[in-house]
């Protein structure tokens, strides 16, 4: 090992600290996960959100998960802001499951809503703690409140040049009735929110300190290997236990009647026991299930399923009659595959059931609905599972979902010891629920100049919302027209409706929901429309858009890109707009030809999201969406074939890698607006705006994704 | 069978069978949690550490292979000087997502530093390519082993 051949100083790692923060001044306090004490007559605690820990560090609890999103850095800029302390200053605490504990803020984690829903409860939070420590120190030095201010950290009085620092206000705010309805700042007196921030867990992250929930340990703990029946709906029929306990380290084999699991010393005895079970499953409920036939019974369904009428969209009728009367008419279908969420870390649960409590340890974005369910499937009251939320790697909805902790506790209930549950990349792709697949029919009419007088839009899918929520959706999935009923255009007759259809693969939320889905289609559609009307997709789009907003990021993402210019022998370029989450995006994608049919070259991005509030992890999340988008567009699709999943691990389900990433420019629209989501938004804009592009290169218009297999044939 | 190991300077006594991965000696005997476990197949890089100065796919390093080579960790890539580097890089340059790619991410970037220490652009890509980030930190992992790099001259 040539350990520092290149030279260079070796420090240790307080030296390696002292560089870092010498040259980079981002180490103001490493980031601290979770509480080193409960709130106790020393501290100060203001209200759910926020409390002073007895040694005076802020301590901010937050019903939001952190899975890359950098949603903890954000939500401390909100406090710091209003509370006059150093972002980086600020302590985390983990959500733990507790419902109700936020009041309005609910603990789950999706739908870019983290910071939309955030914004003001967290802000007047920190200003109501700001409001109770001014007031304690003001009443302590007998002067008026109103003549203290609050700054880094401290309560000042200038006249008398008196100053205290919070910690030291502690136990005299704690004894004063709590301020409320505190006066916000005025957003153009803004210092925090807005600014480029570093992200607090950072220096964690890159020395390998972050600890998630794979990499928790216990003392006694056991680790089990899992394997479920690859085919819906099947069972186990038989299995090798004899071999399986012979292998050195197992211990224990729990069968499930459609799982099995090998629990052992180390992870690699488990998965050799697991080899050695050699499990035998039945066929599947339905053999025959394959894509052929679900992709013929959604095609059936969009073609002629009862659709119901999405609320806000025209009458049946009234789009009847607009389709009859037009110059001409045109009409498109176009499919959306399976996707598998395939973050980085596997499935996985840390979990311990013994004395009538259930603990688990695992990064989960619904923490109160999680254990919930895991107190179902260990038949114990609620308050008997205690749920320690742990950073995740990654979850793009995969993680809104508590099948996996369900099922940990059914292997668990056999198992006296801690057991930390893994499940191998195989087993986590084959048994995600996965993004539905969808397919869309779109039929026009269109006026002499190309312009849409009619529109009906049918779309069939499988609906998570009546999955989850019930007869209360009435036939229509509201996330599945999210971004189709309503559009940024002036749309007249505009008629979208959804056919519900199930199949035995089961479906769930996936980074872009359904206004990715929508998105691709209406902006693939529309840039159809623009084509067949000979006009330029981008000037064709600006003439139908309803608002400035929409219409100022058009303009802005056409500059940049250089719209009007030629991009040059073998280049093109496609456009996309979304107006969703309450975020307006437009996008331009730039391709060249490669081997394998496309290459994406660059992509250039405009985005209004309201009033920002990092712009570093504004680009931090457009990029990852960007390639997160792209990634799937051109390649990703999860196949069905004997009523199971096809593809199994990263070499038939490939994702982007550093090869294959575009170089991506981000322009962010100064705005103090309602706050807008950002993690969805990326996705949906550039998964049409890739076609689009790809259309105008190849001529071939993609109706189908992914894009590199529709090019194939 | 007993074996001993040289994993970040210290020397550990480990009894598993030949064939079990380094990743998981890493993980679940020796708590050397900072290596991850993205695929087992040697297709995610979620498990990259040095094996005698080389990077390597700990998932597809059966302990028997690794013999007297010294195994170099994220949890002491700070005690290299390119590790120093490409850490100090990584936080100016804000790249971590969710970060559980990330330590495999610089373990490879410092091995790709240290045999060519001046990358072009299209070396940095190759050379990177075995990793998968999939929060999509590709831009600034490409930017950060850059900066790692000019640091260096
Ligand atoms: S876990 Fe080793 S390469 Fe993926
Ligand atoms: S930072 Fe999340 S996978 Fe790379």
């Amino acid at each position: 090992m040539k350990r520092g051949a290149s030279g260079g100083p070796r420090l240790g790692r307080r030296g390696f600290l002292a560089a870092a923060s010498s040259s980079a001044a981002l180490f103001v306090i490493p980031f601290r996960l979770g509480a080193t004490e409960t709130a106790g007559a020393a501290g100060f605690t203001a209200n759910a959100f926020l409390r002073l820990d007895a040694k005076g560090v802020v301590v901010l609890s937050l019903p939001k998960t952190e899975m890359g999103q950098s949603v903890y850095t954000a939500i401390a800029m909100l406090v710091a802001e209003e509370l006059e302390v150093g972002v980086g200053t600020i302590a985390v605490e983990l959500p733990d499951g507790e419902e109700g504990r936020f009041g309005e803020v609910t603990q789950e984690t999706g739908g870019s809503t983290s910071i939309r829903e955030t914004f003001f409860p967290v802000r007047q939070a920190a200003a109501d703690m700001r409001a109770s420590l001014v007031g304690a120190a003001a009443a302590g030095w007998g002067v008026a409140a109103k003549d203290c201010t609050a700054s880094d950290g401290r309560v000042v009085h200038a006249a008398s040049g008196r100053e205290a620092h919070f910690g030291a206000l502690a136990s005299a705010a704690a004894a004063r009735p709590p301020a409320m309805d505190t006066q916000l700042k005025d957003s153009s007196k803004f210092a925090v929110i807005g600014k480029p921030t570093p992200r607090l867990d950072s220096r964690l992250k890159v020395m390998g300190e972050a600890i998630y929930g794979i990499d928790v340990v216990l003392p006694g703990m056991k680790i089990g290997a899992i394997a479920q029946c690859p085919a819906f709906g099947g069972r186990l029929e038989s299995t090798d236990r004899q071999a399986a306990l012979a292998v050195a380290g197992v211990v224990e084999i729990v069968v499930l009647t459609d799982a099995v699991a090998v629990i052992a010393d180390h992870y690699w005895a488990a998965k050799k026991g697991l080899d050695a079970l050699a499990p035998v499953w039945t066929s599947a409920a339905e053999p025959d299930l394959d894509q052929a036939r679900i992709e013929g019974e959604y095609a059936a369904a969009a073609a002629t399923g009862k659709g119901f009428g999405a609320e806000g969209t025209t009458s049946l009728a009234d789009v009847a009659d607009g389709l009859a009367s037009a110059h001409s008419k045109f009409s498109a279908d176009y499919q959306q595959p399976f996707l598998a969420h395939a973050p980085m870390e596997p499935g996985n649960c840390v979990l311990h059931l013994h004395n009538g409590e259930l603990e688990i340890w695992t990064g989960t974005q619904i923490p109160a609905d999680a254990r919930a369910a895991a107190a179902g499937a260990a038949g114990l009251p609620v308050e008997k599972v205690k749920l320690r939320n742990q950073l995740m790697g990654g979850g793009f909805g995969r993680r809104l979902e508590p099948d996996f902790i369900v099922r940990a506790v059914e292997v668990a209930k056999s198992c006296p010891y801690p057991l930390k549950l893994i499940w191998s990349r195989e087993e986590d792709m084959q048994h995600d629920m996965y993004r539905p697949y969808y397919h869309d029919r779109v039929e026009a009419a269109v006026d002499a100049e190309g312009l849409p007088v009619a529109i009906f839009h049918r779309i069939a899918g499988s609906s998570i919302m009546a999955r989850l929520y019930g007869d209360e959706f009435d036939g229509v999935d509201s996330d599945a027209v999210d971004g189709a009923a309503v559009t940024p255009y002036k749309l007249p007759r505009h008629r979208v409706e959804f056919v519900r259809h199930e199949t035995l693969v089961p479906t769930s939320w996936w980074r872009g929901v359904g206004g990715a889905r929508s998105a691709f289609v209406v902006e693939s559609f529309v840039d159809e429309l623009a084509r067949n009307a000979k006009a330029d997709p981008l000037i064709y789009r600006r003439r139908l858009l309803e608002s400035d907003r929409a219409r100022a990021v058009l303009d802005l993402v056409a500059e940049k890109a250089r719209w009007t210019q030629d991009p040059g022998k073998d280049r093109a370029r496609g456009v996309s707009i979304i107006h969703l989450w309450n975020t307006f995006m437009a996008q331009v994608v730039e391709v060249g030809r490669s081997d394998d049919g496309v290459r994406v070259e660059r992509v250039i991005v405009a985005v209004d999201c309201g009033q920002p509030v990092n712009p570093l992890g504004i680009e931090a999340q457009i990029e990852g969406g960007v390639i997160f988008g792209l990634s799937a567009a051109l390649s990703g699709e999860i196949t069905i074939a004997d009523g199971r999943v096809e593809q199994s691990n990263f070499h038939d389900y490939t994702v982007f890698r550093m090869t294959d990433a575009p170089r991506i420019d981000i322009h962010i629209v100064d705005s103090t607006a309602e706050v807008g989501g950002l993690g969805e938004p990326p996705v949906a804009a550039v998964m049409p705006a890739l076609a689009n592009a790809v259309c105008a290169l190849t001529g071939k218009r993609i109706r189908r994704l992914p894009i590199l297999k529709t090019l194939a044939v | 069978m007993d074996r001993t190991l040289t994993i970040n300077g210290k020397l550990h006594n480990v009894d598993v069978d030949p064939d079990t991965p380094l990743l998981w000696v890493l993980r679940d005997i020796l708590h050397l949690t900072g290596t991850k476990f993205g695929c087992g197949s040697g297709l995610c890089g979620a498990c990259t550490v040095h094996v005698g100065g080389e990077a390597r796919f700990a998932c597809q390093t059966a302990i028997e292979e690794v013999g007297s080579d010294e195994v170099v960790t994220i949890e002491a890539a700070h005690t290299l000087a390119v590790g120093q580097r490409v850490q100090l890089a990584w936080i100016n340059t804000d790249v971590v997502q969710c970060g559980y790619c990330q330590p495999g991410q610089i373990m490879r970037a410092i091995a790709l530093l240290q045999k060519n220490p001046n990358p072009s652009d299209a070396d940095i890509r190759d050379g990177m390519a075995p990793n998968i980030c999939r929060c999509g930190c590709y831009p600034r992992i490409h930017a950060a082993v850059r900066v790692a790099a000019e640091t260096a001259q």
